[in-house]
């Protein structure tokens, strides 16, 4: 088990190394001087010159890129910010605890209802229930986020005046955040949950559960849910990538100064370290989630286990 | 029937899937015939003494901050969506076919190559992708579509290449290189044809996803530039007055959700109709 996850984990280096070529790369085709961006047309040519080579950007690009994959691996060195001449990394560090309340919070919140309806919902096929939750799933799988969002905020923070619509200050400030991005994932998850029971209940193994005489619970939830568990654990790994984007705009919508709001605003005023560091950063996070998803999977496939286990037992 | 007319008719059958595809014609019509409608000049017209009105019979939407028909303008939003979505999800579907052949057609090392290729874009989240592109480029109509291009091809490649490479180890193609069929010959008579069912359906499924990326990059401010009336910017617009004019929210957000929604429904009728499972 344990050599798995060391494998596994093996495997993330090269990814990171791969993500950061890439972002390295998109930012690299930003057209303009970033010195005269950031200072002016009115500075010396001695100011863009020390601009320049404190940023290390007098150096060709591969030259570039190495430098910053060794100071990434050896010191968590994230880059330095254009703008603020801060390492990337304090900001990373101060704003990413938000982002993560909002993105596991979400994932929480979608995964317990989205694969509890999609359970009943495939148990119950044809019931209005199965009706009534397929067709809301349906619409809220396509709603766009910032639109629910807005919605959510007209009305529980307007019309009701119960949660407050902005800014983070106490865990109520995470519900509108948390029901936003989480309503549309659980949605997509209990058609997901939904497909992979109905496929799991017409299995030969649940008729012969039932000829034996296995309460109807058990059926369901030892034989049939565990067996479809797979495949859902494995699209929830999926739709975290999506989830991680839409906690960026979530962000957004709701003022709250997580690193979505800051990769945005640093998109926005040019400042490339800043967009490089919180993406790779991201990057990172959504590749150790995907990390975990493998981890748990191979925990609950018991024909992974037995690979593992029984290995080590000899 | 041949599997073409099977395919249509069941289709057929599905009534959600129908209502997706009068939806989706509906927006066709739209793009064509708006001018028509409403002439996009309705929507540019400034009105100050009109403004923030909720819905009337002249104004069925109602008026925006400088007293602009919304209905107008959410009707000549429909085209910068569809103009952003239907380019980029083709492009991404024709790459994904030809990198997906290829993987699935030549040799062992190419794929694996590409296999690891994708994981490295794919480990970026779509939504970051767009972002660094935007922060590249720059925010404008063409460099979205080049944004969500750029975050759709892994997927695409990777359906693309998985059913190529079920359809490759099907019986027919060997015996169709057993009488000497060369390889371009399989590739574009048998293979792709065969896959195109599925393809169709990821398309839409793309499309559905590329509407909701494009009108939240708008929506942050980092898409189209105004005064365009895309959706997204439109609701970017309504926030500030989200307390006092809330029509100017409802509107623009329908029109995404039907949008996506219709493409969703669409892509699950085809997807059921194309089901060997399902068949009689």
């Amino acid at each position: 088990m344990i050599k798995y996850i060391i494998r596994r984990l093996i495997t993330l280096v090269p990814i990171i190394i791969g993500v950061t070529l890439v972002v390295f790369t998109i930012l690299e085709m930003t057209p303009g001087d970033p010195a005269k961006m950031m200072l002016g047309d009115g500075a010396t040519l001695e100011q863009f010159e020390a601009f320049n080579e404190k940023f290390g950007l007098d150096k060709p690009f591969v030259s570039r890129f190495f430098n910053y994959i060794l100071q990434l691996f050896t010191r968590f060195d994230f880059g330095t910010s254009w703008l603020t001449s801060r390492p990337v990394l304090d900001t990373l560090k101060a704003r990413v605890p938000i982002t993560l309340i909002i993105a596991v919070s979400s994932i929480a919140f979608a995964s317990t209802i989205g694969v509890s309806l999609g359970v009943i919902s495939a148990v119950k096929q044809y019931s209005k229930l199965d009706y009534v939750s397929r067709l809301t799933a349906m619409v809220l799988a396509a709603v766009p986020v910032f639109w629910l969002g807005m919605m959510l905020a007209i009305l529980f923070a307007l019309k009701l005046g119960w949660l407050p619509s902005s800014g983070t200050g106490s865990w109520k400030h995470y519900i509108l955040p948390m029901m936003t991005l989480g309503l549309p994932y659980s949605a997509r998850i209990l058609r997901s949950t939904r497909g992979y029971m109905l496929e799991a209940v017409r299995q030969d193994f649940v008729r012969t559960a039932r000829s034996k005489g296995v309460p109807e619970r058990y059926v369901i939830w030892k034989h049939a849910f565990l067996n479809a568990c797979l495949p859902v654990i494995n699209t929830i790994g999926v739709y975290m990538g999506g989830l991680l984007g839409g906690a960026v705009v979530t962000e957004n919508v709701f003022g709250c100064n997580g690193l979505g709001s800051f990769i945005i605003n640093s998109v926005k005023r040019k400042d490339i370290p800043a967009v490089t560091g919180g993406t790779v950063f991201l990057a990172m996070i959504f590749a150790l989630i995907l990390l975990a998803v493998d981890i748990l999977y191979a925990f609950v496939d018991p024909r992974i286990k037995a690979r593992y286990t029984a290995k080590g037992a000899k | 029937m041949s599997p073409l007319q099977e395919t249509i008719y069941r289709f057929s059958q599905n009534k959600v899937s129908l209502i997706g595809l009068a939806v989706v014609l509906l927006l066709i019509f739209i793009i064509i015939f708006g001018e028509f409608i409403s002439p996009f000049e309705n929507g540019v017209k400034q009105n100050i003494r009109m403004r923030l009105q909720g819905p009337s019979a002249e104004h069925w939407f109602g008026t925006d901050a400088y007293g602009r028909d919304i209905f107008t303008r959410v009707l000549h939003g429909t085209k910068y969506t569809m103009m952003i979505a239907f380019p980029a999800t083709f492009i991404a579907e024709v790459i994904g076919i030809i990198l997906g052949a290829c993987a699935a057609f030549y040799s062992r090392w190419f794929d694996n190559i590409l296999m690891r290729v994708l994981d490295v874009f794919q480990a970026i989240p779509g939504q970051l992708l767009a972002l660094a592109v935007v922060a590249a480029l720059g925010g404008s109509l063409f460099n979205l579509v080049i944004a969500m291009l750029i975050a759709r091809i892994p997927a695409s490649v990777r359906t693309a290449r998985s059913i190529m490479l079920s359809l490759v180890g099907q019986e027919y193609i060997d015996a169709a290189r057993s009488y000497g069929s060369r390889d371009y010959h399989l590739i574009f008579r048998h293979v792709i044809p065969n896959s195109l069912g599925a393809m169709i359906v990821s398309m839409t499924i793309n499309l559905s996803a590329i509407t909701l990326q494009v009108s939240s990059m708008s929506y942050i401010g980092l898409g189209v530039s105004p005064p365009t009336p895309e959706w997204g910017a439109l609701l970017s617009e309504a926030r500030e007055f989200i307390i006092t004019a809330p029509h100017l929210i409802i509107f623009p957000g329908i029109a995404i959700l039907l949008t996506a929604l219709s493409f969703n429904l669409v892509g699950d009728g085809l997807r059921d109709a194309l089901d060997p499972r399902l068949r009689d």
